[in-house]
């Protein structure tokens, strides 16, 4: 998406969303200087209450219909359904091995680098099925970016690093101005401002992370998705990167895996619940799924009784 | 616990451990100064055999002249003539082992699927294995006439015939060592690519190669020393006539037969010159040549690989 598009009458949808989401950054902010204002029942996990309302009804970007995968015979996803919307957070939480790395790379078709996947079913991407034979990966991953688990920064200079994406796609534009505007949002500008041309390599772990989202967002994608984009990182760098997140959600959809249930609670809006076996539970606004889940199964994993 | 932790026993058990673990050491000591004795031995026998050549033979004549021409005992020993057909085949070899071994490392290590990896990588271990008269052989028997068939105007003994086998000879040298060096660049770079919307293509080339790049200058630092070495292939197919470096014709010099300095050599010692002479000792003039050549183009290719390399560690 072009940033033009993005004030573009036909997505009015969307910019109501977003205009949602920065009135509540304000609110937050409120409740922050005032914590008696907050009436959560559970006290250990703080849901961020002022994420899109639920029930605002939100385009859907991604959308999967019986998505069975398999590494070879082995069952990794059991028919996934599941409706992302657009311009929101949708947090992914599970036990480990329950299929979530596995979905979010159903979504861009990484899972074809692995040999041993194969995926059935349908996963739609703006009514478009990925898997139909027309569709090119390599322009799917053009508007879907991905941030991985841990840093990977390429060897290269910071400036190189975000302006890869540019290149390989063929962006033209001002490179510079698109660095520094990438880099801002991703929080680190100030930190690399002066060395942009030192290696990616050179910077510490949260800054490596980062670094890695602002490459993704340099090409201005439609989706991102990250893949438990904080777990190698300490509280600090890893509260900066869940501000960057919601922030984000202002112009992306933003896709993310986590294991800290409380990351979920406070930056989605959105929230599906895997458990073991690959099965999709419960998907469900995250106030919904962290205050009163449908399902015993989903409250016992949330609440630390699983397993 | 806190019982134990009172007689616990930090001093060391015996004597005999810490005996064994210096003999170890020594012993590890030992094989690793036997590689630098030995290099030191080797370039002390050069240096004095040559150092009594220079006494026979100016040095001005041997660096400066351009005429090598043996007789009997004694002769001309301008040592160009030898030096520019070395570097012919260094150069021509490398233009054909270069492309091609870095060409086929990135097939081996980003496009083959195991299964094709699983025929070619013993295949190119075998051609690594052949012995390299067997590649003179089919340079002078097969080469050298297809070249003639398709019109290039190639002498039966010549340079071009010559370089173009010793470049297949170093062919595997060039792509398995880089294909080391690529396989080895983790395969979170090349998913981040991927997830980046780069085709196969790019990421091979845009991300693998500049990651392994000071393994790939490794390799061709390799390969191009055993280039320049190589001798079987160039006395069997390059003819054994020192000629000069035709200036005014460039092309023309690998139409015709020439002598490089490892042939120089073979044909210094199989000569009836007698132990001793200029002719003999040209022989250990001409190996102290070739090392400083091949040590200077290590620092050099050391150098750049330093230089431009990106650490992914
Ligand atoms: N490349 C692969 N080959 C074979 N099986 C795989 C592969 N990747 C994942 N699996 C299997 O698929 C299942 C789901 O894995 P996945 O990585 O999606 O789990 P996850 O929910 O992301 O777990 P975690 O939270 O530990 O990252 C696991 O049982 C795993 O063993
Ligand atoms: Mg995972």
């Amino acid at each position: 998406m072009t940033r033009d598009q993005m004030t573009d009458p036909d997505s009015r949808t969307d910019n109501q969303a977003t205009d949602g989401g920065r009135e509540s950054l304000a609110n937050n902010d409120l409740e922050g200087s005032d914590p008696t204002t907050d009436p959560l029942v559970d006290s250990s996990i703080d849901v961020d209450k002022s994420a899109a309302p639920s029930g605002s009804e939100s385009r859907t970007v991604i959308e999967s219909r019986d998505l069975d995968v398999f590494y070879d015979d082995v069952q990794a996803l059991q028919s996934v359904d599941i409706d992302i919307p657009a311009e929101q957070v949708t947090a992914i939480i599970g036990p480990s091995g329950c299929g979530k790395s596995t979905f979010l790379r159903c979504i861009n078709r990484m899972n074809d680098l692995v040999d041993a996947a194969r995926v059935d079913g349908e996963l739609l991407f703006e009514g478009k099925n990925v898997y139909d034979d027309d569709v090119d990966p390599v322009v799917l991953r053009r508007k879907i970016g991905m941030v991985f688990q841990a840093p990977n920064p390429f060897p290269k200079s910071i400036y190189d690093n975000v302006t890869y994406g540019l290149d390989v796609q063929g962006v033209d534009g001002d490179y510079d101005e698109i660095v520094e505007d990438a880099l801002r949002r991703a929080a680190l500008w100030d930190e690399v401002k002066d060395q942009l041309d030192s290696s990616g390599l050179d910077l510490s772990g949260g800054q490596q992370q980062r670094l890695c989202i602002a490459r993704a967002i340099a090409p201005d994608p439609d989706v991102i998705l990250m893949d438990e984009p904080a777990s190698a990182l300490d509280p600090v760098a890893t509260s900066k990167i869940e501000d960057l997140i919601e922030d984000l959600a202002e112009e992306y959809t933003v896709v993310i895996v986590t294991h800290n249930m409380q990351q979920a609670a406070r930056i989605s809006d959105k929230t599906a619940v895997f458990l073991t076996g690959g099965e999709l539970v419960e998907f469900d606004d995250t106030d919904k799924i962290f205050e009163n889940p449908e399902h015993d199964r989903v409250e016992d994993y949330i609440t630390g009784k699983f397993g | 616990m806190s019982e134990r932790s009172i007689d616990v026993d930090l001093t060391r058990s015996s004597s005999g451990q810490v005996v064994k673990e210096r003999i170890y050491k020594w012993l590890l000591f030992a094989c690793a100064a036997l590689t630098v004795f030995v290099t030191v031995a080797i370039i002390y026998t050069l240096a004095r055999d040559a150092i009594t050549f220079f006494d026979l033979v100016p040095a001005a004549e041997f660096f400066t002249e351009t005429e090598w021409f043996v007789r009997g005992d004694g002769g001309n020993f301008g040592v160009w003539p030898l030096v520019s057909a070395t570097l012919i085949i260094t150069v021509v070899s490398a233009m054909v082992a270069v492309p091609t071994g870095v060409a086929a490392a990135v097939y081996l290590s980003e496009y083959a699927t195991d299964r094709m990896r699983s025929v070619l990588k013993p295949a190119l271990e075998i051609l690594a294995g052949i012995p390299t008269v067997v590649y003179g052989y089919l340079a002078l028997v097969y080469l050298t006439p297809a070249l003639q068939a398709i019109g290039i105007p190639v002498g039966t003994f010549n340079l071009l015939s010559a370089s173009i086998m010793v470049g297949i000879m170093i062919i595997p040298m060039v792509s398995s060592l880089s294909e080391d060096a690529m396989s080895s660049v983790p395969d979170s770079l090349r998913q981040a690519g991927y997830g980046m919307g780069a085709t196969k293509y790019e990421v091979s080339t845009g991300i693998v190669i500049p990651a392994a790049i000071s393994g790939i200058f490794s390799s061709f630092i390799l390969a191009l020393s055993r280039a320049i070495g190589e001798t079987m292939i160039v006395v069997m197919a390059a003819g054994l006539r020192p000629r000069m470096f035709n200036f005014s014709n460039p092309l023309n010099n690998l139409l015709s037969s020439g002598q490089p300095m490892t042939a120089g050599m073979v044909n210094a010692v199989t000569s009836d010159a007698t132990g001793g002479s200029a002719t003999y000792l040209s022989m250990f003039a001409l190996g102290l040549t070739l090392f400083v050549i091949t040590f200077a183009m290590n620092l050099a290719s050391d150098f750049v690989a330093a230089r431009y390399q990106e650490e992914y560690q």
